[in-house]
């Protein structure tokens, strides 16, 4: 790194233009953005530059306020499902035979070879009242049916009542879950990866049964890989956009879908620019939060 | 149990897949309250055996009784026996008190009973004053004390110890084996120690089983290991050895009568007292130490040797002196430096005699 530091001609056409890039098309227009969300919209959705906070009081009004706090709601639960679901997924691929691990990991990154709105259409075919979910539920309702008209039990089951999936808070929540998942699973995948199995070997040998060893050793071992994995899939869930606006129903709308109508029918960008913003914000919060537990408990040495 | 058998293997083997056979026919006795080491090249399988016993692998023929309890399907964390990793596994997240709680707390031991054990094992290896630290603020040594507490307050039947002191430095590890051998007999629970140091297993244990490719080839003191091992590689691994190919000739009364053309061709064939059967190809062999040099011939030595000095080298308080014979065998003298000038006439290309006495060498059958 110093030697290249040195030779000043390769560093400066190594490193200028990556640079460059990221100033031009990401600084700038963050720049711009956060210009944007001082400044007043006109009647026909002018941008007309000022230095108020009107957006952002706007922003924090109870309408717009309830719509931040569902996002938080719906981001935790959703993160909560995925870990109960990721980190025995994480732990079964770290602890599986090491010719299998690939192939393991492979699929939890294969849906990231597919764009996520086809996915997600996908999810609708599953989820919708005809869907393959309510279709597969009522062959099985049909069968046990059968099953009891058979030992003289007619009338048990009843008539078939498709499952409402889709258009709600539910249906968000389980897009939410098969989206972020990989994200959850690869960092704790990571840590319990270089996690010495001795740990868990010296646990069970001091006469610790496999759950206990599971929460006592494991599990903060691999806290590291845990808090990641459920930040990632918290951020992202909260920022996200498309899933709601699929799968949700009228009242789903999180904080993405009202950015994101701030831009298009609205065309208010001033307020869509403060909402960004105030989501910018709170990401930060959390993540510095994060820092300062993280530096709090290597503590004085 | 009648006897004081504490661990009885009885024809383990394990193999990994279908090409690896780790170890291979173990039968061993271990007794209550012995200091017993696993000793090794590389590879031998002496980690696999020790994690047999500790129940993380499962042997895939044979049997293993602790206290002569049949240890199949019995899980590790049902098993009397502790175990102190090579890597001693002490856990980052824990302090020092929680790591050596542990293991009574997940078994549900009274709060002021974990307490007093804890508390106890901690002064037994000299750690009372680092209870609060984290491991991460430890040395390499005082992690492994860690190691030794956590397990010994479980008060197993049987400690088992992977390579304990490999990860120190020569010093530190000199005044471990020390206090390893102290508290052992403190405490009077059975030691099984892994290690691939002969030193260590010589100057620790009271019995030393010599592994080598999954064979366990003599389980013996370490005097009796060191002055009659019973094959060619434990003569070799343990110490230094002269090694020379010999054919028997005859027997009579406790001797057998020995041609070994590299050191006899002077003497004609020697007489060794030798209490086995021998027959055919044997190996005879002398330990450097046991080897006198002389300027004249020593007609009174049965077994004696012209040898040119190809090289010496000096140790403070010993001398090595590589040796050629006339037939071109390899002999090494270790010389005691007992007084200041006692190698100084030997000189590389010096022409002397090598001999030794016949109850002194060694006859290898295999
Ligand atoms: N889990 C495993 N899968 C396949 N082979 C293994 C496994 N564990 C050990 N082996 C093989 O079994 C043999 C014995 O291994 P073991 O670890 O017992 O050796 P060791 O005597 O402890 O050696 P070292 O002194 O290097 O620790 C080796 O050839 C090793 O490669
Ligand atoms: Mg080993």
């Amino acid at each position: 790194m110093e030697s290249w530091r040195k030779n000043k001609l390769a560093f400066s056409v190594l490193v200028l233009p990556p640079t460059a890039w990221l100033v031009i098309f990401f600084t700038v227009p963050l720049l711009i953005m956060w210009v944007y969300s001082f400044a007043e919209r006109g009647p026909q959705g002018q941008i007309y530059l000022a230095v108020n906070f009107a957006n952002y009081a706007r922003a924090i009004e109870w309408i717009h306020l309830g719509i931040i706090w569902k996002s938080v709601w719906v981001a935790a639960i959703s993160t909560a499902i995925t870990f109960a679901v990721g980190f025995p997924l994480a732990m079964g691929i770290a602890f599986a035979p090491t010719r299998w691990k690939n192939l393991l990991l492979l699929l939890v990154i294969l849906p990231f070879w597919t764009n996520l709105l086809i996915r997600t259409y996908a999810w609708i075919a599953v989820l919708r009242t005809r869907g393959f979910l309510n279709f597969g539920l009522e062959w099985l309702h049909d069968e046990f049916s059968a099953f009891f008209a058979l030992i003289g039990l007619p009338d048990v089951m009843g008539e078939f009542q498709a499952l409402e999936l889709l258009y709600n808070q539910k249906a968000v929540v389980i897009g939410l879950v098969y989206v972020y998942l990989p994200f959850l699973v690869l960092p704790i995948y990571a840590t319990l990866e270089k996690l010495n199995k001795s740990y868990l070997e010296a646990s069970l040998d001091l006469g610790a049964g496999h759950w206990r060893t599971l929460f006592s050793v494991t599990m903060p071992l691999a806290m590291p890989g845990v808090v990641s994995g459920c930040l990632l899939a918290f951020i992202l869930s909260m920022g996200t956009f498309l899933t709601p606006a699929l799968l949700g129903g009228t009242d789903s709308e999180m904080i993405g879908n009202l950015i994101a109508r701030q831009f298009s029918s609205s065309r208010d960008w001033p307020f869509g620019s403060a909402l960004s913003f105030l989501l910018l914000y709170l990401t930060f919060i959390i993540l510095w939060v994060r820092a300062s537990m993280a530096s709090r408990k290597r503590g004085p040495i | 149990m009648v006897d004081n058998t504490i661990i009885s293997i009885r024809d383990v083997v394990k193999r990994f897949g279908s090409s690896v056979l780790a170890v291979n026919n173990v039968s061993l006795d271990i007794k209550q309250g012995e200091f017993f080491a696993l000793l090794g090249p590389s590879g031998c399988g002496k980690t696999t055996l020790l994690r047999i016993l500790a129940g993380f692998e499962t042997p895939s023929e044979g049997q293993v009784l602790i206290d002569g309890d049949d240890m199949e399907r019995v899980e590790p964390n049902k098993r009397p026996v502790n175990m102190v990793f090579q890597s001693y596994a002490v856990f980052p997240h824990m302090t020092v008190r929680q790591n050596v709680a542990y293991g009574l707390r997940v078994v549900g031991t009274p709060k002021p009973e974990i307490d007093q054990r804890v508390q106890e094992s901690l002064s037994l290896v000299q750690l009372e004053e680092l209870a609060d630290r984290k491991p991460d603020e430890l040395s390499g040594g005082q992690r492994q004390r860690v190691a030794l507490a956590r397990a010994l307050v479980k008060h197993p039947k049987v400690l088992l110890l992977d390579e304990p002191l490999s990860a120190l430095d020569a010093k530190l590890r000199e005044q471990m084996q020390i206090e390893l051998v102290h508290l052992q007999q403190t405490v009077g629970i059975t030691f099984v120690i892994v290690t691939h140091d002969q030193n260590e297993a010589l100057s620790m244990a009271d019995r030393v089983a010599v592994m080598n490719g999954g064979n366990v080839l003599q389980v013996a003191s370490p005097t009796e290991l060191y002055e009659y091992p019973n094959c060619r590689f434990v003569a070799d691994f343990i110490g230094k050895m002269n090694l020379f190919d010999g054919q028997v000739v005859g027997v009579k009364e406790g001797q057998v009568v020995v041609r070994a053309d590299a050191i006899t061709a002077h003497i004609g064939d020697i007489s060794v007292p030798f209490g086995d059967e021998a027959r055919g190809k044997v190996g005879i062999a002398i330990r450097p130490e046991k080897v006198k040099l002389d300027g004249e011939e020593p007609k009174d030595m049965p077994i004696r040797v012209r040898a040119k000095v190809v090289e010496v080298v000096y140790y403070g308080n010993e001398s090595h002196v590589f040796l050629q014979s006339t037939s071109g065998a390899k002999i090494t003298a270790n010389i005691k430096n007992t007084s200041r000038n006692t190698h100084a006439g030997i000189v590389k290309g010096d022409q002397l005699w090598v001999s030794w006495c016949p109850q002194d060498t060694l006859v290898l059958t295999s």
